[in-house]
């Protein structure tokens, strides 16, 4: 047996030292008052933020080129969105921890085909454009390589054009998807987008996961994101927006994302969730890791929260 | 009917199959007579430090007294009520002090090796609750119905998505955040926490790293050590026959102790007034 468990195993029972008067009840009625006027103070003088969620129809009149855009990128397959692997396609292999394809193996579970959920099927049942009737003829006949062709050349040229305007895109053969990016505009400037994505074929519009993803394939939430410190590479995961403290708790979770090699990996994800279970685990285990659980002995900080116990004995 | 000549059962054998027994004696077994409200402390617990048990505990429950009452009118109302935002702010804040007690308090413990002497459950239950309530508090964010959810949601499902646990649990899906937020997680956090109290009153307060049995006097103190129990009118009160941990006898593998009721011609100082301390 080491030293070390053998002064484990002689903690004595704290019962069978001297005592002296204290009320549990009261201390904790102190407490919850204290608590409670703390929390009341602190809510009357710094109050919560709540800056208003974005709607498809504030981001088309504020950055329409990033919706045409985002339009044309869904349809090309080339947005976050439909490149992106479980739990919404099989268009990536999604990310690894080592050999472990964790993403892969949880499988499609929330399918999503960005180009039809997020583009096509919205203009379909909303749209009554003629022009948009008549561009998605074209593209539900053309075939998946001509259509992701038109599409792609068609962002290529966006991307081109100055400030992504679509009346500065160069001449070229685009097929129907102008006019079907237009339509989507056109869909999100009127305000009827966000249902179309989220109650298109149910009353109770509860899951707004599309919406969501098309919002975040644009540039624009970032852009603001950023713009308030929030972005992945700012420690932005345990930010909120304005001066207040957020998720401090999560600061370790943040820091791997600032730091290689997971700054830099393409598996960044995995790796920093593989390795937060790894410490978490680790933590909730500390009382039987040899090693750590000898720490307290030796950075004697115990020292000072007993100092009057240690001068008696 | 039973034969009258058959010999009654003893009442051992009659109540040896008996659940609700065995569920009673289980209950009275977790925590020793006396401990689960216990009017004494050990006399080492002088530190500031032992108050962040007990205001973590608090702050807990100013979250769920405001997140109760956000729930009465539902997710929109602190949208477009002022009283519904200070409510909300209330929450929020609660919530920052909770985890600002919950980590001095997870702190002082690691400094004190809180797990000794059979306690590491109690250390594993306070840090399943601390995790517990991290993820309690990342789904707050992401059904506040606002900028910061929609950022705080797409951005991370990558890191889900990545584990494998966004098939499953979909931070995009406000609907299933918010029920996941204001009922399975808090039952879950609650429950933890009251294991963890129960623990904590089941073992009693850990004594100083390196204290030994030979530390204690047996034969009792002057009842005075101008510690904190002094100056608010208290008296160290020499040791008594405590109800013992169940645990810890068999760890320093002494026999079992006995509690014995005092006798009432014994002096008041010598009560058998169980002791005990703060989470």
């Amino acid at each position: 047996m080491t030293r070390m468990r053998a002064r484990t195993t002689a903690t004595p029972d704290s019962h069978l030292f001297p005592t002296r008067p204290y009320d549990l009840v009261k201390e904790f009625c102190i407490a919850l008052l204290v608590m409670a006027l703390l929390t009341l103070v602190l809510a009357a003088v710094f109050s919560s933020p709540d800056e208003k969620a974005i709607t498809l129809q504030s981001w088309a009149s504020a950055a329409p080129n990033d919706v045409v855009a985002t339009a044309a990128g869904e349809l090309a397959g080339t947005t976050t969105s439909a490149s992106y692997g479980a739990p919404y396609n099989t268009a990536d292999p999604g990310q690894k921890l080592g050999p472990l394809a964790l993403q892969r193996w949880a499988g499609v579970r929330i399918p999503i085909d960005s180009a039809r959920d997020l583009v096509i099927d919205p203009l379909t049942v909303g749209s009554s454009d003629p022009s948009v009737s008549a561009a998605l003829s074209t593209w539900n006949g053309a075939s998946a390589d001509q259509q992701q062709k038109w599409a792609g050349d068609y962002s290529t040229a966006l991307a081109a054009a100055p400030d992504g305007a679509p009346s500065g895109v160069a001449h070229g053969d685009y097929g129907p998807v102008p006019a079907l990016a237009n339509g989507e505009l056109a869909l999100a400037k009127s305000g009827a987008l966000e249902g179309l994505l989220t109650s298109r074929t149910t009353f109770y519009a509860a899951d707004p996961t599309r919406p969501l993803l098309l919002l975040a394939d644009g540039s624009y939430l970032e852009g603001i994101a950023r713009a308030d410190h929030l972005g992945g590479d700012q420690w932005g995961m345990m930010n909120e927006s304005g001066n207040y403290p957020g998720q401090p708790w999560l600061w370790l979770y943040t820091f791997w994302y600032q730091i290689d090699p997971f700054a830099s990996s393409g598996n960044a994800d995995a790796l920093v969730w593989g390795l937060m279970a790894l410490l978490s685990v680790a933590f909730v285990l500390v009382p039987w890791l040899p090693g750590v659980r000898s720490i307290p002995r030796l950075v004697r900080v115990h020292r000072l929260i007993w100092r009057r116990w240690y001068a008696e004995h | 009917m039973t034969a009258p000549d058959s010999a009654p059962q003893s009442e051992g054998e009659a109540q040896s199959g008996s659940w609700t027994i065995g569920l009673r004696n289980r209950i009275a077994r977790t925590v020793p007579p006396g401990q689960a409200l216990p009017d004494r402390q050990p006399a080492y617990v002088t530190s500031w430090i032992y108050v962040f048990g007990v205001l973590c505990l608090a702050a807990f429950l100013c979250t769920l007294v405001s997140g109760f009452v956000l729930a009465i009118k539902g997710a929109a109302w602190w949208h477009t009520s002022g009283v519904g935002h200070f409510v909300n702010s209330t929450h929020l804040w609660s919530v920052e002090l909770f985890f600002a007690t919950m980590v001095i308090h997870l702190w002082g413990k690691f400094f004190m090796a809180a797990w000794r002497g059979k306690r590491g459950l109690t250390w594993a239950t306070g840090a399943i609750a601390f995790l517990g309530s991290v993820g309690t508090a990342f789904t707050g964010y992401l059904t506040q119905s606002n900028f910061d959810s929609q950022w705080i949601s797409t951005q991370a499902k990558d890191g889900l998505n990545a584990a494998g646990i966004g098939a499953f649990f979909n931070v995009l899906d406000s609907g299933q955040m918010l029920l996941w937020h204001v009922t399975l997680l808090p039952l879950l956090v609650g429950v933890i926490i009251v294991m963890h109290v129960i623990m904590v009153r089941r073992h009693g307060v850990v004594p100083p790293i390196d204290a030994e049995l030979a530390d204690v006097d047996p034969e009792g103190s002057d009842g005075s050590d101008g510690s904190d129990a002094d100056r608010a009118g208290g008296s160290v009160t020499p040791r008594v026959p405590a109800p013992p941990d169940p645990d810890a006898q068999a760890a320093v593998g002494a026999p079992p102790l006995t509690f014995q009721p005092a006798q009432p011609a014994e002096p008041v100082g010598a009560q058998p007034e169980p002791s005990g301390g703060r989470s």
